[in-house]
């Protein structure tokens, strides 16, 4: 068996070394493409641009102001002098969040009336919109517990402890930085792209060619020419993954947590399906243009989309949900998020293993089908 | 035991509705060049695809090098070559690397490429040219290293499908000396075409048309077997016009047009001769030459397959 495998591993790689475009698209674009989303594709909020309009000017209305720009989100961009600027810096976009202190501020404060600010937040991006109400408010209701706590204690009369005082703790990812989260993510996204494109072309291309004649009449049967062809391609990927992981440990601090031949092995079998899927799509088309436009369209979106890669699968509609069943990705990226981030072994996500194995039997079996069919 | 290494019995094969092969026999013997000519889609490649084991046939047998090739295909294939009108090469790899690929499937051992290697690039004429890349090479050489590569093995029986298309006139008589020497080292060559002027080449032809054979023979027996009668070449100006008068007439038996010329055949030459004279000159058509002329296998396969047609339109 290996001995048939042989010549046909070797010419593989030749071409694949031979050919610069394959070779930079299985290893180094990934790894390029993990620094540009890493960075670009990033919901932390942070460098707020903030605009105060201060009608009070006095010392109460600047402490608020302070609590602000102490809190490491946001940037004090403009101070303004006249209500009409405010709409303008909206529309602009040059303000994200504006505070409005009404010249009565101070007064109701010492008089105990119940002061009030006028808070506009630009809802353009309702993400970030409700990201920033939640910074505000947190910021303004300690500022308010403060004040309290302090009138408590100048009077003397009696002390008075915060009754309740959350004490949040996040796991995981404790910085919150969505790298962390994004990483694990794109290898499944990247890998799932490359693999089936490469094989899906490469086995095209011999149809196109009519080369895969001249291996059908030979001794060679076309399964060993199968295995022959995509186990380089399987190698590269895995060199492809590896890299990535290097990158993600250089530039964004993930860590393995888990095991790491856990990792290999679900890499492994999610590697399986996308080589599966790429074969399978050689097996319905003729040339090498139709196999790259259904390999790009049953990857790249649905991928990115319905995976659980960036939008959460509970909150899509039923209907949605059903479809992100029969995307591989889902599954390796319980998995792969689990090994990665918080370490977890197989009993967290051996549910997605036997859902990705089943999916491989299928889309193997399916090709096989097709290939008995067409004598490719 | 039969002599034969190719046998064919009423072998049939329908796609759907449509028979692409009709119940076609024959054999062919060791070391001959059997030339299987027709159109396109008369069922040459078909035919070969059935014989090399990679279709299987509706109906009827086929016996390649001792074999079934239905059932034993994976015997077929060791003993055969193949080499399709595509050169089936790997492009982005070199002339040496090719030839170790194909090689390699074939199971050879490194000492045995290494052999067949030296003797390929002796016969393409590539001595220097081993790490060039394949993509570089003109048709012609592609083509020589081609039957290299599909010969690595050293088959009994080398099929080659429409195996000189696109490649110019030079470089197809080369090759077809190449083919010659095959043959004389015992190599059966079973070869498709639907150029006539190489089906002289053969030793033994079998006329395809819509999948069936309707006629075979050495190039010599078929011209002189199916074409007794005289013909005439005739050459003059507006020959569309000219065909259709001289075909109504009832001493011409058939008439056609092959290039800047009508091809006729008649019952007798020098009746025919006078009389094309007087019917030109009452239509005004100006006649510069009328010469009896040797058939060609063209004008064979022409008249013959007019004569299928006739008959499957009664």
């Amino acid at each position: 068996m290996f001995k048939k495998l042989k010549p046909i591993i070797k010419k593989e790689f030749r071409q694949i070394v031979r050919d610069r475009r394959i070779l930079a698209v299985l290893l180094f674009v990934p790894a390029f493409l993990l620094m540009m989303f890493g960075y670009a594709l990033n919901f932390d909020v942070k460098h707020i641009s903030l605009a105060v309009y201060d009608e009070d000017r006095t010392p109460e209305s600047r402490n608020l102001i302070e609590q602000f720009i102490h809190s490491e989100y946001f940037d004090w961009n403009y101070y303004l002098n006249d209500k009409k600027a405010v709409d303008k810096l909206l529309d602009n976009e040059k303000a994200k969040l504006v505070i409005i202190i009404p010249n009565n501020f101070s007064k109701k404060l010492k008089r105990g009336e119940g002061a009030e600010v006028q808070i506009i937040i630009d809802g353009a991006n309702a993400n970030t919109a409700s990201i920033i109400s939640g910074y505000v408010n947190s910021i303004i209701q300690n500022y308010a517990l403060k004040i309290i706590s302090e009138i408590f204690q100048h009077s003397k009369v009696l002390r008075l402890n915060i009754p309740l005082e959350p004490r949040a703790r996040i796991w995981y990812n404790p910085e919150l930085k969505s790298a962390k989260f994004l990483v694990p993510g794109l290898i499944a996204f990247i890998l799932m792209i490359t693999t089936v494109i490469s094989t899906s072309l490469s086995i095209v291309r011999e149809k196109e060619r009519g080369t895969i004649e001249q291996i059908i009449v030979s001794p060679i049967h076309p399964i060993q020419l199968i295995i022959g062809k995509t186990l380089p391609y399987m190698l590269f990927a895995l060199v492809s993954a590896y890299l990535i992981l290097t990158v993600g440990y250089l530039l964004f601090d993930i860590e393995v947590k888990g095991s790491q031949f856990l990792l290999f092995m679900v890499t492994l079998i999610y590697l399986l399906a996308g080589l599966g899927m790429g074969i399978f799509i050689s097996t319905i088309s003729d040339s090498q243009q139709v196999a790259f436009q259904i390999s790009a369209l049953i990857t790249i979106l649905p991928t990115f989309i319905l995976s659980g890669f960036v939008f959460p699968i509970k909150n899509m509609p039923m209907f949605i949900q059903v479809v992100t069943y029969i995307i591989p990705a889902r599954y390796f990226l319980v998995a792969i998020r689990g090994i990665i981030l918080k370490g977890s072994g197989l009993g967290a996500f051996w549910k997605e293993v036997v859902f990705l194995l089943i999916f491989n039997i299928l889309i193997f079996g399916l090709s096989w089908l097709r290939m008995r069919k067409i004598k490719i | 035991m039969s002599e034969e290494v190719i046998i064919v019995n009423n072998l049939s094969k329908k796609f759907g509705n449509f028979t692409a092969v009709d119940n076609i026999s024959f054999s062919v013997k060791p070391g001959e060049i059997f030339g299987f000519l027709g159109a396109n889609g008369a069922g040459k490649s078909t035919t070969i695809r059935i014989l090399c084991g990679i279709l299987s046939p509706s109906s009827g047998k086929a016996m390649v090098a001792g074999y079934d090739a239905n059932r034993e295909a994976e015997l077929v294939k060791t003993q055969i070559g193949y080499m399709s009108q595509k050169f089936s090469l790997y492009e982005d790899l070199s002339v040496e690397e090719n030839i170790i690929f194909y090689g390699g499937i074939y199971g050879l051992s490194f000492a045995q490429i290494e052999e067949r290697e030296k003797w390929i690039i002796e016969m393409t004429g590539l001595a220097g040219s081993e790490k060039r890349l394949t993509r570089e090479l003109s048709v012609g050489l592609k083509q020589r290293l081609a039957l290299g590569c599909a010969v690595i093995h050293q088959p009994k029986i080398v099929f080659l499908d429409e195996p000189t298309s696109g490649v110019d006139p030079v470089f197809r008589k080369n090759f077809w000396e190449l083919i010659n020497q095959f043959s004389e080292q015992g190599t059966t060559i079973f070869v498709t075409t639907h150029y006539l002027d190489e089906a002289e080449y053969c030793n033994r032809l079998m006329l395809i048309h819509s999948g069936r054979i309707i006629a075979g023979g050495s190039p010599g027996e078929l011209k002189a077997r199916y074409i007794t009668n005289p013909i005439l070449k005739v050459e003059c100006d507006k020959t569309l016009e000219a065909l259709e008068i001289l075909q109504k007439e009832e001493w011409v038996l058939e008439g056609s047009i092959f290039g800047a010329y009508l091809h006729i055949i008649v019952r007798e030459e020098l009746e025919a001769k006078n009389k094309i004279k007087e019917i030109f000159s009452e239509r005004s058509i100006s006649l510069k030459r009328v010469d009896r002329i040797m058939p060609s296998l063209e004008d064979v396969f022409i008249s013959l397959i007019e004569k299928e047609e006739q008959s499957n339109r009664l």
